[in-house]
């Protein structure tokens, strides 16, 4: 009963919370306590499970009480839990920084129960063990994003809103397609049955690859991988920076997830051939996302490439299919949510203060904010992955693992790719901070404590994982261990068949 | 309706006074239609039917009643707001599982009894019915707000 309570919390809580505001009604300062305290109460539960996870191995409850291929189950492996307490504790900070940053009207007209509609979409997502489920909380999640997007009704967000919603859902559309191709096969829905059905699998197996295929195209477009990653550098930049941070920091990590978990349960026949052609594209993702963040000044649109980046880099991991690459990707994935919220709430503060998002046009801010100029200094430290900060964790385990397999130039393009972002976030630190001081009575006069204390806590929490990535290494491990042996993930239904 | 019309470029709108059919079938057709949805509403267990289809027919009688007279008598035919219809709409459907965890099932964990009642005899009562009543109310609250907002009278 403890279980099954404790596992479905990540999901009741932010929708109930959301709920409980619509019942309040436009009191937006009533949302920010009640969205707050979802937050709040959402990191308890996670990483109350993140510490069962932990000491028991995976946790599964079958909703309904339908045994599980049958009915729908959640299922927690630590790569759930990991992923379900990072996203907790950046809804919290990012709530806490839409205080002073989205504007009364769009907290008026249901910022926060939105939001929290979609933190549920994600927090399904992640936990499912279904793949038709899968899909629902897709869904979820894209029908709060969409809401978010063109909050607010700015002309650029309406035409960037347009797009995203095209691109979604004609790749939502293939999704059920390629439901309805690997249901064909395999006669089920559940993940962990749909691994054992494989595993005796004895007809052509040709037609997994086309079904990854498909599949492969709708992960990789949410994920922004490179010839469909067209939609994400404008669509990102369209709404209010707590917005775009939430988006940056999960919604591209769902594809990756989604991703990852198909890739170890369904697709591994052939994964000489899947997995060059992944490895292929991530490469060109990252060099695509070194040339435009190397190309712009734009505050936003160098974070927003940097995501590109790292995208390319915990696929260059998941490619690898081996403990190490897993552990690296794994590493990088957590670090890379937590380091990029964190940055882009503190390029938002810089935009907010100055009313400028071209780096150009900001001098010196150092002046004026000496923390906040060495904060983004160590935020970008992180992101560039310089020892003992966590990137670095990351970047190791994956050019450790490019090596041992043999593919050099992956290696070689992911430590090149280090450089690039060295160099154009070290630009945009040279332009902002230092030069001509700024001057107190040019900057805009704004509240921003709470600004600065989401960002603060970001970074610092990004240096915490750092100093503490070796204690946290048997996590990982596990993490790891349940992607690269989907056997592991798929045990709890054996006590069925 | 006479909104619509003054926008549409119509300088002069009198009040039409030739919908007396309209506004005398509807009235009746209004309660048909109601229990038809409640009937699909309550079939929807076993046979065909279930809040979504029944919510939707609920909210089809109410525009019908939009179409026949106007927002103004809608109102005052039903004061509810349709913000309030969703949100309780949405909570039994989280709740109702909610609190069947409470018994030490899963979530979702369908429950039923069955009680005698003086006229209608044994019936059961099945938790599934509730979780059903908060799609019915979402169904029903957000196509009307929809259609409301779609037509250009604010709620």
């Amino acid at each position: 009963m403890k279980i099954n309570f404790l596992l479905m919390m990540p999901l009741i809580i932010p929708f109930l919370f959301s709920v409980i505001m619509l019942f309040i009604g436009k009191k937006p300062k009533v949302h920010r306590v009640v969205s707050a305290l979802a937050g709040l109460t959402m990191i308890v539960f996670s990483i109350m499970i993140v510490i069962s996870v932990y000491q028991n191995g995976n946790l599964h409850t079958n909703v309904g009480n339908w045994p599980a291929p049958f009915g729908i189950t959640v299922v927690y492996d630590m790569v759930a839990a990991l992923l379900v307490l990072t996203t907790s504790i950046l809804t919290f900070f990012v709530i806490i920084y839409s205080y002073q940053s989205i504007g009364i009207e769009r907290e008026t007209y249901y910022y926060y129960p939105m939001l929290l509609f979609m933190i549920t979409g994600i927090n399904g997502v992640f936990t499912t063990g279904d793949i038709f489920n899968m899909f629902v909380f897709f869904e979820v999640f894209l029908i709060a994003s969409y809401v978010l997007i063109v909050i607010g009704s700015a002309k650029k967000q309406l035409r960037e809103g347009f797009k995203y919603l095209v691109v979604n859902i004609v790749s939502s559309n293939f999704f059920v397609l390629g439901l309805g191709y690997l249901y064909s096969i395999t006669g089920t829905l559940n993940m962990a049955d749909i691994h054992i059905k494989l595993a005796s699998f004895d007809g052509n197996k040709e037609v997994m690859t086309l079904i990854s295929v498909v599949f492969f195209f709708v992960f990789l477009t949410k994920a922004g991988v490179f010839p469909l990653y067209f939609w994400l550098p404008d669509s990102y930049s369209a709404p209010p920076l707590p917005i775009l941070a939430i988006f940056g920091a999960l919604l591209t990590k769902v594809g990756v997830y989604a991703m990852m978990r198909t890739m170890s349960l369904f697709f591994s026949f052939d994964q000489s051939f899947t997995n060059t052609i992944i490895l292929a594209l991530a490469l060109i993702t990252i060099i695509i996302g070194c040339i435009g963040a190397l190309a712009y000044y734009d505050l936003k649109k160098v974070i927003i490439y940097n995501i590109m980046i790292a995208i390319g880099f915990i696929f260059v991991g998941i490619t690898m299919m081996d403990l190490t690459g897993l552990v690296g990707a794994m590493y990088y994935l957590i670090h890379d949510m937590i380091i990029k919220a964190g940055l882009f709430l503190i390029i938002g503060f810089i935009i907010y203060r100055t009313g400028q998002t071209n780096a150009k046009k900001i001098h010196g801010l150092m002046s004026v904010h000496p923390v906040t100029g060495w904060m983004f200094f160590l935020g970008a430290m992180s992101l560039v992955g310089v020892p003992p900060f966590p990137g670095f964790y990351g970047k190791l385990f994956i050019v450790k693992s490019a090596f041992d397999n043999g593919y050099y130039f992956a290696g070689i393009v992911v430590l090149l790719s280090s450089l690039v972002i060295l160099y154009t976030i070290m630009r945009i630190f040279i332009q902002v901070f230092w030069g001509k001081p700024a001057v107190q009575s040019e900057l805009r006069q704004i509240k921003y404590d709470k600004l600065l204390f989401s960002s603060f806590a970001l970074i610092l929490l990004s240096l915490v994982f750092g100093f503490t990535a070796d204690l946290l290494y048997p996590l990982f491990e596990m993490a790891a261990t349940s992607i690269v042996e989907p056997s592991t993930y798929a045990d709890y239904i054996m006590g069925v068949e | 309706m006479k909104s619509a019309l003054k926008r549409a470029g119509y300088k002069q709108v009198h009040k039409q006074m030739n919908d007396v059919h309209l506004q005398f079938i509807s009235k009746v057709a209004f309660f048909i239609i109601l229990l038809f949805a409640f009937n699909l509403f309550f079939a929807g267990h076993y046979t065909p039917g279930g809040g979504f289809v029944g919510g939707l027919l609920m909210s089809a009688a109410i525009v019908l009643l939009l179409i026949a007279f106007d927002v103004k008598t809608l109102r005052k035919m039903l004061p509810i707001r349709f913000r309030i219809l969703i949100a309780s709409g949405l909570f039994l459907a989280v709740a109702v599982p909610t609190l069947l965890m409470f018994f030490g099932y899963p979530f979702f964990t369908h429950e039923f009894t069955n009680v005698t009642l003086p006229i209608l005899g044994e019936i059961g009562i099945h938790s599934a019915t509730f979780f059903d009543l908060g799609v019915f109310l979402t169904v029903c609250g957000s196509t009307l707000l929809i259609i409301i907002l779609v037509g250009g009278a604010d709620d």
